[in-house]
């Protein structure tokens, strides 16, 4: 409960929104620009999100 | 038509979330212990669906203190192989005796005390006393091998259905696909069309397991098996034993001395790419452990939070909120398991990657 451990948490939470915001964001612009590649890139997004989202919860645990 | 599908697909989702529908509390009227009660009450119905235990509860009645469930095998080897039930322990309170050696419960862990149970704690708050090897069945290796007895029927039965034409019967239907897709989409652009088939049973034992467990999780039976981290750490376990065994003279020449790089380079190159070997299944370990742990805690949490606000509009914000999140929760036991197995493979086209002649 102490309040290092609290800003460390929110941080972590910050980097890993904006990371995964990030890649919704550039895979929404590549299926714009190319619709019938829409499986190859949601699965490409889908896996990254989930290594962004690994570490981002690592980090949590250990705070 | 529409509405029709509409109205299925609605019917079964709502059946198949009856997990939030098990939200069942007797309303205790002691004035200002309500508040203390409710909150040690949801703290251990929370541990209970996170924690593993000895013993396998579907339902206990607070008021009447009676336990709906069964109870297992404790297996120990504390010289010699005991053996006994774990009723003998009645839900930690009692000390089990067996062969003249005494056991009791402290935290779910089984320690070897004397006859009145004494539990003396070090300065770190750990027990003193021995803790035996624990073989037991417990709730998750029970679940462990239900699944596997449930995939053992499903596959085989579907293999035996090739025998009668080539089109798939029964359950199979929907396994097909997937496991087409396990090979065309994981298996042959990560590892190569020569050398995938070798690591094929691999792949589909380890995606359909952890799926399964995943997806048992989520049911209000209280089980949490791949939020277990020694579960994931033997599945990490095996996935880089695999990759080691499998690993060719371009493999380990990559990782100890990259080839078409300055010496100077490839001296401070070794160490982290050996740190790379060992931290590559170190976070396939965690991010299963992890995501599975964090969801399952939310979950639990926002079901108590319909307990904690007692009026109309807390309540059904909370039941709505909870539902809701176990619909995510359903998308994430079939991400991690298609991740964990995507990674998986990709490590194994490491290690038994050709030269190319890119390098």
């Amino acid at each position: 409960m102490e309040i290092p451990a609290i800003v460390g948490a929110g941080l972590v939470v910050i980097g890993a929104g904006i990371g995964i915001g990030r890649i919704g964001g550039s895979a929404m612009d590549a299926i714009a620009r190319q619709p019938e590649a829409y499986g190859k890139i949601q699965t490409a997004m889908l896996i990254a999100a989930a290594l962004i989202e690994g570490i981002g919860f690592a980090a949590l645990f250990a705070v | 038509m529409q509405s029709n599908f509409l109205a299925k697909l609605f019917t079964i989702t709502l059946l198949t979330f009856s997990l939030t529908v098990t939200a069942q509390f007797n309303e205790e009227h002691e004035g200002s212990l309500e508040e203390v009660n409710l909150k040690t009450k949801i703290k251990e119905s929370i541990n209970h669906h996170l924690l593993d235990t000895h013993d396998f509860i579907f339902f206990s009645d607070t008021e009447t203190g009676k336990h709906y469930g069964f109870s297992l095998p404790v297996i120990l080897w504390d010289e010699g192989f005991q053996m006994f039930s774990s009723s003998k322990f009645h839900h930690g309170e009692t000390v089990a005796e067996n062969n003249g050696n005494f056991y009791k419960l402290y935290h779910n862990k089984i320690y070897r005390t004397d006859a009145q149970g004494t539990i003396t704690l070090d300065d770190h708050n750990h027990p003193t006393q021995i803790k035996p090897f624990d073989f037991s069945i417990t709730k998750s290796v029970l679940m462990i091998i239900v699944t596997g007895i449930l995939m053992f029927f499903a596959f085989v039965g579907m293999a035996k259905s090739f025998k009668k034409g080539p089109v798939v019967t029964g359950a199979g239907r929907f396994l097909e696909p997937i496991i087409l897709y396990i090979r065309d989409e994981i298996a042959i652009p990560n590892i190569g069309i020569n050398k995938y088939k070798k690591y094929m049973p691999y792949l589909l034992t380890v995606f359909f397991f952890v799926w399964f467990l995943n997806l048992f999780g989520l049911t209000p039976l209280g089980v949490n098996v791949t939020g277990n981290i020694a579960v994931t750490f033997a599945l990490a376990l095996i996935t880089f034993i695999i990759t080691q065994f499998s690993g060719n003279k371009n493999y380990w020449k990559h990782v100890f001395w990259m080839p078409g790089v300055p010496v100077p380079m490839k001296i401070i190159l070794a160490p982290i790419e050996l740190l790379g070997v060992i931290i590559k299944p170190f976070a396939l370990m965690i991010r299963l452990y992890a995501n599975i742990m964090a969801g399952h805690i939310v979950l639990m949490s926002l079901i108590g939070l319909i307990f904690v606000f007692q009026n109309w509009i807390g309540s059904s914000l909370s039941f709505v909120l909870s539902f809701a999140i176990s619909l995510i929760e359903l998308l994430v036991a079939l991400l991690q398991a298609y991740i964990f197995t995507m990674l998986s493979a990709l490590y194994f086209g490491f290690a038994v990657e050709e030269h190319d002649e890119a390098h």
